[in-house]
This record gives C-alpha cells, sequence and structure tokens, in this order.
C-alpha cells in the first residue's frame, strides 16, 4: 500500500474530506437532475413525435397515424428493445409482459449486480433493489455495478444510480434497509417476482418462507468459491427452499465470501442465469428451472442440471397440512434457526477471560519493550500468504494440537534471560485466535493470549498501512 | 430428509427388480459445495456388495471422511442427475452426487 501525502496534518485530512462529501453529494444531486431533465426531454419528444404526421427523414420510429399498431409498446420501446421484438419466441408478447412486470432483487452484491444490470437493460417495468450494505473496495473484483466513486456509499444508490443511467425508462425503488421478518411481507407483496441474491442462510430461508406465504416465484442463486448453484423455488408446483433442506446445515458448513473467497466472474455467472430465470417468468416465454437445479463448476468447466424433488407433502412451510401463516412469518426467528446472523458482519467469539487477551497496541508495546515473546498465527497457510506480522510463526488451528513441539521449541529459543518468553495467538479477526488459545491453555500453555480483533484490529489501531483482507 | 415422499421416481427405482450380476457394484460419487471441502475430492469411484443402497454409500463415505458427517442432515442426494432417497439401490456405474447448498453471493 502507498503512503498518503506527506506533511498533511489531521485538521487538514478531516477539512478535505469533508469538502469531498459535500462535493460528491452536490454532484449527486446534480447527476439526479439531468437524468430527470433528460427522461422529461425524452418524453417530450415522444409526445412531438406522436402529434408530428410530418416525418423528419432520420427517424426510424414509427408515427402511430400511418401505422397498424396491436401493441402498447411507445415508439421509443419499440426501437430500444427491437432485437427483443426481433426473437420470434419472446417478440411483442413477451417484451410487453416484461414491461408490465416487476421484479424485486434482495441484495446488491456478486449475484445482484449482473442480475440487476441485465433486468434494468431489459425492460422490467419496475425494479425493486434491497440492500443495507455499503461499497467496499474488497466487492469491486466481483460487484460490477458500482463503481469506484462509490466506495462509502449504500449499494443501494449506487446500484439504483447505474440501472438509470442504463435504462431511465424503469421505475427504480430503492430499499437502502435489511430485510427482516418485520418489513419482508411488506416489500416482497408489492412485486411479482423475488431474486434472491443475498449471501447467507438465514436470508435465503426467511425469503422463500416470505415467497411461500405470499405465492411468489422466487430465482435463487449462491455462488461461493469456483462453484454456483441456480433454481426457481415456489413456482409451477415445485418445491420451495425448505422442501430441499428442511434442516439448516450447521454454521460451520456456511461459508461465506468474505472467509472462503469467490472467483469475482462465478457469482456474475449465476447472476446473470437469475435474471435469465426472471426474464422468462416475467416474460412468460420458455421452461423455468423449476424442479431442476443448475450447479456450475467454474474450475472444470462444468454444468450439471439435476433433477429436483417436487413439493414435499410434509414441508413445514409450503407442505399439504402447513398452517404457516404471515403472522407467524413475521414471528419466525431465522437467525436462531439457522444459527447464523442474518447482517454480513462477522461474529465476535467472547471464550475467554479478560487476563487472557490482549489488545493490538497492548501488543505493539510489547513489541517495542523487547519483550520475549512467541507469536502463533493460527490462520490457514494460503490466509499467511497474503499477510503476516513479523517474526510470526504458522500454525493453522486445526493442526495446533500435532505442531505443539514447534510452539515449545520456539518459546525455548526466545527465553533468553530464563525468565520464560510469552505465548501470543494472532488470527484474522480474533476468533480463531480465541479458540486456538483455550486448546493451548488446556495442554498446559498457560500463558497463552489472544490478540483481540486479529490483523484486523492491528491494521484499524496500530498501522494503517497494514493490508486488510 | 424425507424418505417417505411418494413421488420420488428414479431411473432405478424403476428397474429395480434388476438381477444382480456380480457381488458388488462400482459407482462413481460426485462432491460438491462443503462436500469437496471436506473430502478434498470432486469425486471418487467407490466399491460397494451389489443390492447397496445410497445410505450404505454414505455410511462408507461416512467412515473414510468422518466430518462429512456434518452436512449429511442437510443436502440434496442425486442419483445419475435425479433427485433421490437414501434407500434407493445403487446399480453399476450410478453416478450419486451429494449437493450441500451454498449461501454465498
Amino acid at each position: 500500500m502507498e503512503t498518503n501525502g506527506v506533511g498533511g496534518s489531521a485538521a487538514d485530512m478531516s477539512r478535505i474530506l469533508s469538502e469531498l462529501e459535500t462535493l460528491k453529494t452536490a454532484k449527486n444531486d446534480i447527476d439526479r437532475r439531468i437524468s430527470a431533465l433528460e427522461a422529461q426531454l425524452r418524453d417530450t419528444t415522444n409526445i412531438q413525435d406522436k402529434n408530428d404526421t410530418v416525418s423528419n427523414g432520420s427517424c426510424p420510429l414509427i408515427s402511430a397515424v400511418h401505422s397498424n399498431i396491436n401493441h402498447d409498446l411507445t415508439p421509443d420501446s419499440v426501437y430500444r428493445y427491437s432485437r427483443h421484438l426481433l426473437l420470434p419466441s419472446f417478440g411483442v408478447q413477451g417484451q410487453s409482459n416484461l414491461l408490465k412486470s416487476s421484479i424485486l432483487v434482495i441484495g446488491a452484491g456478486g449475484l445482484g449486480s449482473p442480475a440487476l444490470l441485465y433486468l434494468a437493460a431489459c425492460g422490467v417495468g419496475r425494479l425493486g433493489i434491497v440492500d443495507h450494505d455499503v461499497v467496499e473496495l474488497n466487492n469491486m473484483h466481483r460487484q460490477v455495478i458500482h463503481t469506484e466513486a462509490y466506495i462509502g456509499q449504500p449499494k443501494v444508490k449506487s446500484a439504483a444510480a447505474t440501472c438509470r443511467s442504463i435504462n431511465s425508462t424503469v421505475q427504480i425503488v430503492e430499499y437502502q434497509e435489511a430485510l427482516r421478518t418485520s418489513n419482508a411481507l411488506e416489500i416482497l407483496s408489492q412485486y411479482d417476482i423475488v431474486v434472491d441474491a443475498t449471501d447467507n442462510a438465514p436470508s435465503r430461508y426467511m425469503i422463500s418462507d416470505c415467497c411461500v406465504v405470499l405465492g411468489k416465484p422466487l430465482v435463487s442463486g449462491a455462488a461461493l468459491g469456483l462453484e454456483g448453484q441456480l433454481t426457481v423455488y415456489n413456482y409451477n408446483g415445485g418445491p420451495c427452499y425448505r422442501c430441499l433442506f428442511p434442516t439448516p446445515p450447521p454454521t460451520s458448513a456456511c461459508q461465506r465470501c468474505s472467509d472462503s473467497g469467490v472467483l469475482g466472474v462465478v457469482p456474475g455467472i449465476i447472476g446473470c442465469l437469475q435474471a435469465l430465470e426472471a426474464i422468462k417468468i416475467a416474460g412468460a416465454v420458455g421452461e423455468p428451472l423449476s424442479g431442476r437445479m443448475l450447479l456450475f463448476d467454474a474450475l472444470s468447466a462444468r454444468i450439471r442440471i439435476v433433477k429436483i424433488r417436487g413439493r414435499s407433502s410434509q414441508c413445514e412451510v409450503c407442505g399439504e397440512n402447513s398452517a404457516f401463516t404471515q403472522q407467524q412469518f413475521k414471528n419466525f426467528d431465522y437467525e436462531k434457526f439457522t444459527q447464523a446472523p442474518l447482517s454480513t458482519l462477522p461474529v465476535k467469539l467472547n471464550l475467554l477471560p479478560e487476563d487472557s487477551r490482549i489488545s493490538s497496541k497492548e501488543y505493539k508495546e510489547k513489541i517495542d519493550n523487547g519483550e520475549a515473546h512467541v507469536l502463533v498465527d493460527v490462520r490457514p497457510e494460503h490466509h499467511f500468504k497474503i499477510v503476516s506480522l513479523p517474526n510470526s510463526i504458522n500454525i493453522p488451528l486445526a493442526s495446533l494440537e500435532v505442531r505443539l513441539p514447534e510452539i515449545s521449541k520456539a518459546l525455548k529459543e526466545e527465553d533468553n534471560s530464563g525468565s520464560g518468553a510469552s505465548l501470543y495467538v494472532v488470527c484474522r479477526r480474533g476468533n480463531d485466535s480465541q479458540r486456538a488459545v483455550q486448546c493451548l491453555q488446556k495442554m498446559g500453555f498457560n500463558s497463552a493470549r489472544d490478540i483481540i480483533g486479529g490483523l484486523e484490529s492491528w491494521g484499524h489501531d496500530v498501522d494503517p498501512n497494514f493490508p486488510t483482507y | 430428509m424425507d424418505v417417505t415422499d411418494r413421488e420420488i421416481k428414479t431411473k432405478n427405482a424403476e428397474c429395480k427388480p434388476a438381477e444382480n450380476k456380480g457381488s458388488s457394484v462400482q459407482i462413481k460419487v460426485l462432491f460438491f459445495a462443503r462436500a469437496r471441502d471436506l473430502t478434498g475430492l470432486t469425486e471418487l469411484p467407490l466399491e460397494l456388495s451389489s443390492g447397496s443402497t445410497a445410505q450404505d454409500c454414505l455410511n462408507k463415505l461416512v467412515a473414510r471422511f468422518p466430518s462429512l458427517e456434518e452436512i449429511l442432515g442437510s443436502m440434496v442426494l442425486a442419483l445419475n442427475e435425479e433427485y433421490t432417497n437414501e434407500s434407493v439401490i445403487v446399480q453399476d456405474k450410478d453416478e450419486l452426487a451429494l449437493i450441500p447448498p451454498i449461501s454465498g453471493g
């Protein structure tokens, strides 16, 4: 990482930041006004075109007076969507259905980005976007709807601006909030089709249940690492998410992109396929991916389509004897059910007593004072390769127990004074380090302490130039 | 997964009274998502005595990869690209896929 400009005082920094903020707000305001005026201008031109019986020669639009039009597409729409209209299997009817449809995309991240781009471009009548997060630099490699200028700003705002810039004729509705049982019914009920582009298990159960209760088709996509999954739930007698997965996977099995990584283009592909399925349902064309699941394997370049079960008569939500009502939905605790948080915030464990812990600032002081110590980094090896603290030894948590002799040896080597070297444990965010300390203390390393908040807090509180990931 | 559902239809179930030619069958197990992480494999050839069920196959897999236990209760099981349940009898050259859900995005 590069260092910031030299010589700037804190006061200068804050003045620049606040001026930037003011200017950006003003710029957004101006952009919005420009967009609104442009739309107004287009509308006025359209009306003039319609009233104008004399062709201006260059205009390819059809004049209503001289043509026989049996549909409700405006001349502008005919031109904009002409490649759709030229498709015999989609045509005027498909486009007209699309223009009248409303689609809600939940999540404006890796899946939602491409889905929203295509849904806006294709001319859905009304497009809703739900997200509570802000754009971050480490989103940019896959969340292609956002631009660097929006870093730090709400994803909904950024996504909506891009959608409007692609197609100003689509009505974009922004929901800058987390989807919860308290607002889900009200939001989802206003749309024909729901696209699940979220990144966590509780949201997936909640959205599926809500779609069952409201009778909405759900286009569900997921991506992680180099794999993707796609299916349409609760449509044409097909199953819901719970028919397939009545029992949520244990927390350990639910990985996030922020922990396990994801190749940017993988959610891109799945998100595009989600847009495709939503367009097929909205346009009433083709055969939707209901009762089938598409499995995408990026490494081997394979797409498999597996026939999945039909609706389960025993399903607790959509089954024959289920009495899952809107009220039950509102009261259902999805975080408890899946043992996982709805928000994308990483879990912060608190397993150790205070005297077994040390802050990153305190650890820095120990280094500065030249205290004899050993620092064990318990992250997986490929994390260690990204960045690590000087003089730390990498012993991944999974192999900690079998590699205890290495720690004993390192402690002996460090112990110059004979009064013993301290043992500190660090990880990425300060959860695994606590687990490691628990394990170490059990195995007789009583002085083991973890660094609270891990490398993330080191980057935050001690060394702002320390790379975070 | 519920095994009581009547609507389950697989190719194997239909040709169930198939004659057992040998004493063992060779199938291919496909791992997806978390199952890949836990086994470190994308696929695995597996030999089973003929007449074995998908459940027998899972038992054998868990014996070899104990950590697979974690996802057994929450995954889709597919035989030759079609949804199946644990009680179905596997045939020679069948492909059994373990498909846990992905929730990332």
